[in-house]
């Protein structure tokens, strides 16, 4: 029968992970549980539960960063940065409805392991852009930190990105510091109605290849459109591409008129203004048209832009909408047998780029490659990289990668 | 300054080294004469020489792991050189090691506009990146200030900043993808022209690792399109501390300007009179603060940024009306180093990052130093991204005023570290900032640092006596120790 340790401090981390280490026991490690469904389920009788190792301990806006212990819920700095018109620019989703658990609860912690970033990594960049410093309790249970709290640092190898996007597999954070910054005055976004996925994708190329800073391009086909809460995005009766326009108000107007007439050629244009704008895109960072049928498997493609409706159209399966300029592809289909798994590999080997299953049961999750397989020698390197942060393999065993 | 001891095995075998090293690279792409090595003897810090065994200029990635293959079985240490422009001697040879020159990496493999992104050799310039592709309107936007020689495979191992990197990030913020060759030979490629790559980011891990983990050689960069009009803003203040909080309430009034710099009145003056900028000379600290993108977002925030700094007490404030102008605007800034070096035999520049709030401090703190020392200091600062560069002046010729800079400028790091920032934001720790890593980082912190390295190059060939003060063997650094054996887990609180 295995436990939870609840650490409240960062001693209490080192504890719990020097004594798993000492005992080669394997520890799952939780910010506040909220992607717990996401990955491969981890083979782990004890569980190192971060959500009392919480707080901001340090928030200037003026100098645009913010530090928190890494299970602060992530409401709680949403909160801090709206009251003084911040962001998070990379917008991070919450996946929660998607994956069926308890929306708002996810922590900060547990997003930069996960390094899931909204609609606007085009242009903002992604988690792994914004995480200035950490520390961190490795799996031999000692305490290292990495970076600091400003922008420009590069003093010694930078840390911080190895830990974005691990999975808790190197080493648990417990208290990390992030680039923040201002929030846009405005928001509009220019609609363009009724485009096939591969014109829409090159009317986004147009668009992202503009001088006009847009800062999200996304195409919903036309039964995904209709489910949109927003009104004229839903009664458009057609597929919807949408491009997003921030800043002050005099340049997003400027801005929102000059690219309708320089894609008037593609047809008919609409624009959608502040709060439309703002729910519109909170639906497509959190896959909201996925959100129904939560029996089918959810995959989320990386490939390069150009690429994304020949991707789409290979995979001939299931259900697809675009972000990032057609880059990010968000595929839905059958749940049963591998997930579609080995059809979506094949269809990426030639053409570059990576899919990781979402959701799934959490059966299909352990059978199957939850993240791209990797070439033996770079499979190998990874394995060394771990081997240094965590040499018994006690940290979310198994979470990326079987044996990692 | 301790390079690590050569070994006299390694510089007998140089004749026999040679020779393998023929057989992968014919004609002249192995140096052996002094007269030739003499080139490489040294990097952009050239208060540190030495001879290397041996240059060797590949054309193929093929052949770069051969040879790295090649060293590795014959123990050779291997430096990696792009163009030699390092600021921290990140490219100092070795007596017992090999230099890697990327030099004839230098093609734009491809441009791909559709992806926004383009495929280069890690010895293209910085400035050859956007050069072959502002006909189409685009750019590559970091731009460290030697971009016209500094190489792409350089500013992946220094992570290189430039004057617009607060709006626009550093050079890890605009990478898509890597090829890069282990010192075993193995070739591993990371990313492409997608994002966000799975698995550990060895993408972000590689930038910046200052040619310790492997030798680079291919480059996918992200391209931006050319913002429509950029105009800049000259404002001048009476105290440094002014100046400063116009910095912070324009951030605070939600700015982020594509570049923010300051001048102190060494500087300013220095710069003046060298290029004639148009600067004001009687005023303690300049800033240029410069707006780029849609025309008609520019003018309302120049309008914006005039009015904060108004409010915080600018005496001098100047719009520039044309492209020239805007030009000329940071010709001052662009030349400061070589500004400054007219007015002392030489100069030593420094590359500390502090939290924006701390700057009177560290600027009073500085003056301090400088009566301390004897030595006139000329500061410049990315005001955004709080980037100090304080370049010390001093004469090489007079003795011990080299020791008294280098001992000036370790204060001016200690400093940095102890109100919050960094030893240093864009030029790297290289040989020079190596012996103070400890002032910011602990044992632990260094050693775990150094098991990363052993995941790439266990026998510590690539680069060594860099970054690290200490080379622990990774054999050592393997070992885990448990103290009092396989305790029962104590009282934590469990539920």
């Amino acid at each position: 029968m295995g436990s939870t340790f609840s650490a409240e401090n960062r001693d209490q981390v080192v504890e719990a992970v020097a004594w798993a280490a000492a005992e080669e026991q394997p520890l799952e490690i939780l910010g506040r549980g909220s992607k717990r469904a996401l990955g491969r389920p981890v083979q782990a009788a004890h569980s190192l539960d971060l959500s009392k190792l919480s707080g901001i301990t340090l928030y200037e806006p003026e100098e645009l960063v913010l530090s928190a212990r890494a299970g602060t819920p992530l409401a709680e700095i949403e909160a801090a940065l709206d009251a003084e018109n911040q962001m998070m620019a990379f917008e991070p989703a919450d996946l929660a409805p998607l994956l069926g658990t308890e929306t708002g609860n996810g922590s900060i912690g547990g997003m930069l392991a996960c390094n899931l970033s909204g609609p606007r990594r085009i242009k903002a960049g992604a988690a792994r852009d914004h995480f200035l410093g950490v520390e961190s309790a490795s799996g031999r249970g000692e305490v290292f930190k990495s970076g600091g709290r400003v922008v420009k640092n590069v003093t010694g190898y930078d840390l911080c990105k190895l830990l974005c996007g691990s999975y808790g597999t190197l080493a648990v954070m417990t208290d990390v510091t992030l680039k923040v910054l201002p929030r846009p005055q405005k928001t509009y976004t220019v609609l363009l109605l009724g485009l096939d996925d591969a014109t829409a994708v090159k009317a986004m190329s147009r668009a992202l290849g503009s001088p006009h800073e847009v800062a999200g391009a996304a195409h919903l086909p036309a039964a995904l459109a209709a489910g949109s809460e927003v009104s004229y995005v839903a009664a458009a009766g057609g597929a919807v591409t949408a491009l997003r326009l921030e800043g002050p108000g005099p340049s997003v107007e400027y801005r929102c008129a000059a690219l309708r007439r320089e894609l008037a050629d593609l047809g008919e244009t609409e624009e959608l203004h502040s709060q439309n704008s703002l729910t519109f895109w909170r639906e497509l960072r959190d896959v909201r048209p996925f959100w129904t049928g939560s029996d089918r498997a959810v995959w989320r493609l990386s490939v390069a832009p150009s690429l994304g409706p020949e991707v789409v159209a290979s995979i001939a399966e299931g259900e697809a909408f675009y972000d990032w300029g057609g880059g990010l592809v968000w595929l839905a289909l059958s749940a049963d047998g591998d997930a579609g798994a080995a059809r979506i590999r094949d269809v990426l080997q030639p053409l570059g780029g990576h899919a990781t299953l979402i959701r799934a049961p959490a059966e299909v999750r352990a059978a199957e490659a939850v993240f791209q397989p990797q070439d033996p020698a770079m499979a190998a390197l990874q394995a060394r990289v771990k081997e240094g942060f965590d040499p018994h393999r006690i940290l979310n065993p198994g979470r990326m990668y079987a044996g990692l | 300054m301790q390079m690590p001891e050569p070994d006299q095995a390694i510089i007998d075998a140089k004749r026999d080294i040679v020779a393998a090293l023929q057989a992968i690279v014919p004609g002249e792409g192995v140096i052996v004469d002094e007269d030739e090595l003499r080139a490489y003897e040294t990097d952009g810090l050239t208060a540190y020489k030495q001879l290397p065994l041996i240059v060797v200029l590949p054309e193929t990635t093929e052949q770069v792991s051969r040879i790295l293959k090649c060293c590795r079985e014959r123990g050779v240490k291997v430096v990696p050189r792009g163009a030699g422009t390092s600021l921290s001697g990140g490219a100092l040879p070795l007596a017992d090691g090999i230099i890697l020159g990327l030099g004839k990496f230098n093609r734009v493999l491809e441009i791909d506009l559709e992806n926004r992104c383009a495929v280069v050799q890690p010895g293209v310039t910085n400035l050859g990146v956007t050069k072959a592709v502002e006909a189409d309107g685009f750019y590559y936007a970091p731009d460290p200030s030697s971009q016209i020689a500094c190489t792409i495979g350089g500013n992946v191992a220094e992570n290189s900043g430039g004057v617009h990197c607060l709006k626009y990030g550093l050079t890890t913020n605009n990478l898509l993808g890597l090829e890069m060759v282990l010192m075993d030979g193995t070739i591993l490629r990371v990313g492409g022209k997608h994002l966000d790559a799975e698995g550990y980011d060895l993408l972000g891990l590689m930038t910046g690792s200052e040619g310790l983990l492997g030798v680079v050689t291919e480059v996918t960069v992200r391209l931006l399109r050319k913002p429509e009009t950029a105009r800049a803003v000259l404002l001048g203040f009476e105290t440094a501390e002014q100046a400063g909080d116009t910095v912070a309430a324009i951030i605070a009034a939600g700015i982020i300007p594509g570049g923010m710099e300051m001048m102190d009145k060494p500087a300013i003056h220095a710069a003046e009179d060298f290029v004639q900028a148009g600067y004001p000379l009687d005023v303690e600290a300049l800033l240029i603060v410069e707006l780029d993108g849609p025309q008609a977002e520019v003018d309302h925030l120049l309008a914006e940024v005039s009015r904060i700094a108004e409010e915080h007490g600018a005496i001098t404030s100047r719009v520039s009306e044309s492209e020239e102008e805007r030009l000329s605007f940071w010709a001052g800034r662009k030349a400061a180093f070589p500004a400054v070096g007219r007015i002392s035999p030489d100069y030593y520049c420094m590359d500390g990052t502090i939290p924006r709030a701390q700057l009177p401090l560290v600027l009073r703190r500085m003056r301090e130093m400088s009566e301390k020392y004897g030595l006139r200091v000329a500061n410049v600062f990315h005001a955004g991204d709080g980037n100090l560069h304080p370049l010390i002046l001093y004469d090489a010729n007079k003795p011990g005023e080299l020791e008294a800079a280098e001992d000036f400028g370790s204060d001016i790091l200690k400093l940095c570290v102890e109100v919050g920032g960094v030893l240093t934001g864009e030029h790297g720790v290289g040989v020079e900032k190596r012996d103070l890593m400890g002032e910011m980082f602990s044992e632990i912190d260094l050693k775990q640092q150094q098991r990363v390295k052993c995941a790439f190059d266990p026998e510590a060939l690539l680069n060594p006596g860099k970054v690290f003060p200490q080379l622990h063997r990774c054999a050592e650094l393997g070992r885990m120790h448990i103290s009092g054996g396989k305790l029962p887990f104590p009282d934590l609180p469990r539920f």
